[in-house]
Order: structure tokens, then sequence, then C-alpha cells
């Protein structure tokens, strides 16, 4: 593993960063964050909030979506990935498990896996070791091994996407909401899969989600994107108790669910009045 | 009905059969990979075995002229891959058909003007005769080189299917098939699998080329007959290795058959439309083809 010579440096920073997509759309404004080694942070956020953005932006795949980093800088382990291409993010050893997982349908769920270390020379006793080594973490996946992963549940997708972003050893992983049309159930059993990969292979986790609840419950910090904006951000325990995201992201008010943004105009009248 | 004859033409039409499924291949080995649809796939047979032949008339001998011509084609093909396609990467998938049917007339141009337009014959070594033996115990006449064609081009769909299942590199290449921004995230190099698959489809070129030339000597024509590649494609399915070649099989029987037994009562010349009103067939009916790719999905 890559030592961690200075703890307070943190492993990614994004600073200001502005996105935009075929050179109009606008996705994200003044976007910045840090996620420090061994955490886990979690980017909080409605449909279209700019969290699927923020990931590509981080891990250079928005270049092959017509995306532009235009503004701000990103650096990870201490470099700048504007030059960089997805390739060379993994080999400095960072993965991203795109939303909707994008397992590979037609490979079965162990060939699937042995893809992740593609990017690594290794083979034979190490490379079994490698897998042996993610279905230590994933047993469901040892046991559909040779199914073909287009026929596997959507939690055992999951679970392969996030096992072969892991075959690259990476030291950081970014999740796109990995719970997303899961079973309580199952959402349950992959966020601790992963505080466990985050505690034993002490890989930092960005962890984009629209499920707020699961997400802080896991999480050391959180973001709230809006409208391509951070809204707010927090150690996870301090925002899980914040009236407003208890109001807006945990539905825990009464009056249902409104845009941050509505409520910050809301609360501004009202201190006019 | 002369069942003995009956198996003769069988065995013809399979064997061209074959001969459509390998040109069909090359097809199918880059539209999986990269989405393109190589129109150019007929002129490289061409090409192919023109440079061979030509290497031989330089005097080559045999044993010498294949490597350098298999070289070549794999230079042809990653040369291609790299300066036309490359550069075209994010277009729609119009402007890469555009792009090959281009690259068709270019590659058939430079095959003339460097090797010239005569008729070559291609000499193998191996005589478009019955095989004796099999004849006299059974009285259907087989041709040697038909045989060894079959055998040969089983061979080489056999090498590539080990490759496709059991290396890295293949399974490198079905990923990138099955979903390219998934492979660009795992750190996949999508420009080496690229390179790779039209160096493949290169070699496959040449290898077809060399059986249909060695049939019926190296001339333009080729390229008319590689473009019975796209019923074969339609029948079999864009994206289905086995597809492609059990559609071939199907094509070349078809064909030869209701040529021989219903031709003269239509004055011949079934063998040119038949193939075509097959594959429309199947758009009517089946139109993702035999084996084409199902497409798995579930939330
Ligand atoms: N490939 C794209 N091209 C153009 N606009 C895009 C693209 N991807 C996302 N967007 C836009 O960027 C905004 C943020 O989207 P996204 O990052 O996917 O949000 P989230 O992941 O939070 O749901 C949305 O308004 C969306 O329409
Ligand atoms: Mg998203």
């Amino acid at each position: 593993m890559n030592a961690i010579a200075d703890m307070d440096a943190p492993m990614l920073a994004v600073r200001n960063i502005e996105v935009i997509y075929n050179h109009v759309i606008l996705a994200l404004r003044g976007v910045s964050m840090q996620v420090s080694p061994r955490s886990i942070v979690a980017l909080l956020g409605a449909n279209g909030a700019g969290k699927s953005t923020t990931l590509k932006a981080i891990s250079t795949l928005l270049a092959s979506e017509r995306g532009e980093v235009t503004k701000g800088s990103i650096e990870f382990r201490g470099q700048r990935t504007d030059r960089k291409t997805p390739g060379e993010m993994v080999a400095m050893g960072m993965v991203q498990v795109m939303e909707g997982r994008h397992c590979f349908a037609h490979l079965t769920v162990e060939e699937n896996l042995l893809t992740g270390a593609y990017a690594r020379r290794i083979k034979g006793a190490e490379l079994k070791a490698e897998l042996e080594r993610i279905y230590a973490y994933f047993p469901r996946l040892k046991v559909r091994r040779t199914s073909l992963a287009g026929y596997t549940s959507g939690g055992e997708q999951q679970m392969t996407a996030i096992g072969r972003a892991m075959m690259a050893r990476p030291g950081m992983l970014l999740l796109d909401e990995p719970s997303m049309g899961l079973a309580p159930q199952i959402v349950a059993e992959i966020f601790e899969i992963v505080r466990d990969l985050n505690q034993k292979e002490g890989v930092s986790i960005l962890l984009a989600e629209q499920n707020t609840n699961v997400a802080l419950k896991h999480a050391d910090y959180a973001y709230v994107l809006e409208s391509g904006r951070i809204m707010m951000e927090g150690p996870a325990a301090a925002l899980a108790e914040n009236p407003d995201v208890k109001e807006f992201y945990l539905g825990l008010s009464t009056e249902g669910r409104k845009s941050f943004r509505d409520v910050k105009t809301y609360r501004r009248r009202k201190q006019w009045v | 009905m002369n069942v003995q004859f009956f198996i003769e033409v069988l065995v013809g039409g399979l064997l061209s059969g074959v001969m459509y499924a390998l040109v069909a291949l090359g097809f199918v080995l880059i539209y999986k990979a990269s989405g393109v649809f190589n129109f150019a796939q007929g002129a490289m047979v061409f090409f192919a075995v023109l440079s061979f032949v030509g290497f031989m008339e330089l005097g080559l001998p045999f044993w010498a002229a294949l490597p350098v011509t298999v070289v070549l084609m794999v230079a042809t093909g990653m040369l291609t891959e790299r300066f036309v396609l490359r550069p075209l990467v994010s277009q729609s998938e119009d402007t890469l058909l555009m792009a090959t049917i281009g690259l068709a007339f270019v590659i058939e141009g430079m095959a003339q003007l460097v090797w010239g337009v005569d008729v070559r014959r291609l000499d193998l070594g191996i005589r478009d005769e019955p095989i004796g033996w099999f004849m006299d115990s059974t009285g259907i006449l087989v041709s040697q080189l038909d045989i060894t064609a079959g055998v040969v081009a089983g061979l080489m769909v056999a090498i590539l299917a080990l490759i496709f299942s059991r290396t890295k590199v293949g399974r490198g290449l079905r990923a990138v098939a099955d979903d390219h921004a998934a492979a660009l995230s795992v750190g996949i190099p999508l420009k080496h699998i690229w390179g790779l698959v039209w160096a493949t489809a290169g070699i496959v070129a040449l290898v077809a080329g060399m059986l249909w030339g060695a049939r019926s000597g190296v001339q333009f024509a080729l390229i008319g007959i590689a473009l019975k590649a796209l019923p074969v494609l339609i029948i079999g399915g864009f994206t289905s290795v086995p597809g492609v070649i059990v559609a071939g099989l199907i094509v070349g029987a078809a064909e030869k058959l209701t040529e021989v037994y219903f031709g003269p009562m239509v004055g011949g010349g079934i063998e040119g439309w038949l193939p075509y009103v097959l594959a429309v067939f199947f758009l009517l009916i089946r139109p993702e083809g035999l084996f084409g790719e199902k497409i798995i999905r579930r939330v």
C-alpha cells in the first residue's frame, strides 16, 4: 500500500471547480471538498444536484461524456489531475464505481472481478489470492462466481462492481449511489461491507447518495449539494442532527420534502416579517 | 434424387459459407469492440491477398510471404484504428460509417496502385481436385482445397474463441464490447484493445482472402463476394461470432442448393440474390439475428 506520509494532508482536494457539459450546460459551480486518508465522506443531494458530475470530474471520466472542468483544480495524493486519463487515475489508486453498477453483463462474476486487476501486472497465484481477498468481503460473490453478471440480482451486481473496483487495490473509491434500487436489507449489507473495506483495507471512500439516512450513518463527514453548489457541510453526526437536513433530506418533517433552496428564501422572508 | 450429388453440392455450399463467415467475422470483431461498422473489411480482404500474391511474385517463398503479409495487415489495421477511427472517437455512428466507406475506396485504390489490376493466381500448393480415397469409398467428390479451407477456417475460429474466453486480453475485449464506460472506469486501456481488434481483423482478412483467392483467383471481384458478408451479418447478428459462422454456413448451403436444384427452372442467377432475400426475411422476423446478443436487462 502507498504509505500515507502526512496524515493531515487530504488525500483528495477539490478546489472551487466549475463543470460545463457540451460547452453550455453548467452543472457545478464553486464546488470544494476534501477527503482525508481512511475516511468516509458522503456527498448528499437530490436527483440532478450534481453528485455524479462531481465524482466524474474527480475520476476524469467526465471527458468521455463531453464534460469539462472549466475552473478550479483537483488534486489527488498531491498531484493535479487535469491531464490524467481514467486509466492513469486507476493506476494512481482511484477507482469509480459508476451509478447503475455497470457490470459487464456477459462476463461471469469472477471475470468481472478479474477485469478490475487488468491494469496491474499480476497473474497466477497472486491474482488468485486477490480474488480470494475480495471473496472474503463478498462471500455471496464466491457462490455466484460462474454466473453471468447480467443474470445476478441488483445487490450482487453492486457487490460485483465494488469488488471489481477493489481488485485494482485503490487507495480511494468513489461510489455513486450504491443503494439505488436495492432493498433496505441489501443496502445495509453493502454498507457494512463498505465500512469493513474502509477499516481493514484503509481505503478512503467518497460516497454519493440520495439515501441520506444510510449515508450519514456510515460517513465521517458529509457535503450537501444542491443545483451544482455545496449548500452545507459538516461532520456526519452533526448533519444528522441538523434540523434542515432532518426536514429536507431525512424526511423527518410533517410538511414533506422541499428544496433546501426554498427553505432559505422561506426563512429569510420569515425574518423580514 | 442422387444423394451423392446432393452431398457434393451441400459441402461445396458449406465451404463457400465458411468463407462468407470469415469475412463477416472481421466485421463482428470490430463492431463488437468499438461499435464501428467497418465497411472496409471487404477491401481489407482484397488488399491482404493481393499483397500476399504480390510478395510471392517478388520472389518471396510462401513461408516468408505469409509472415510479411501478416505484419503488413497488422500494421494496416492498427494504423487505420490510430489515424482514421480514433480521431473520430466520439462522433456519431453515421460519421464512422462514412469514414470506413471512404477507407474502403482508399484501400482498394492503394492495393491496385501498388500491385496492379491483373487477375492473379494464388497457388497454395493444394490441388483443387477430388480426394481420391474418399471418392473411391463413398462416391462423393470433395476437393482437397475445399477441405483444407474448411479446416483452416475452423482452426482460426477455434483459436480466436480460445483467446477470447481464456486470456486476459480476450476478457478485456469482451468487457469493452459489453460496456465502454465501465471498461474505462476500471482502467482497461481501450486504445490497446481497439488496436488489437483491428490487427486481428487484418489477419482474419488475410486468411479469408487466401482461401477465396486460391479458389477463384485474386481479383477485384473478391470485393463483390465480400459484400455477401452483409446478409450473413444480418442473419447471424452483428455482435455474434457463433451467429455469423452459422449464418455463413446457412447462406452458403442455401444459395448453392437452390442454384443447382432450382436455378435451371428460372434461368439461374439465384446465388446472386438469395442471400439478400434471406436477410430481408430475417430482418422482418428476427431483427437481432440468429444469435444476436440478447440484451440482458435486469434491475
Ligand atoms: N452527460 C451530460 N450532458 C449534459 N448534461 C448533463 C450530463 N450529465 C449530467 N448533466 C446535467 O448535470 C446536472 C447534474 O447531474 P448529475 O451530476 O447526474 O446529478 P446527480 O448525480 O446528483 O443526480 C443535471 O442537471 C444533469 O442534467
Ligand atoms: Mg447521479
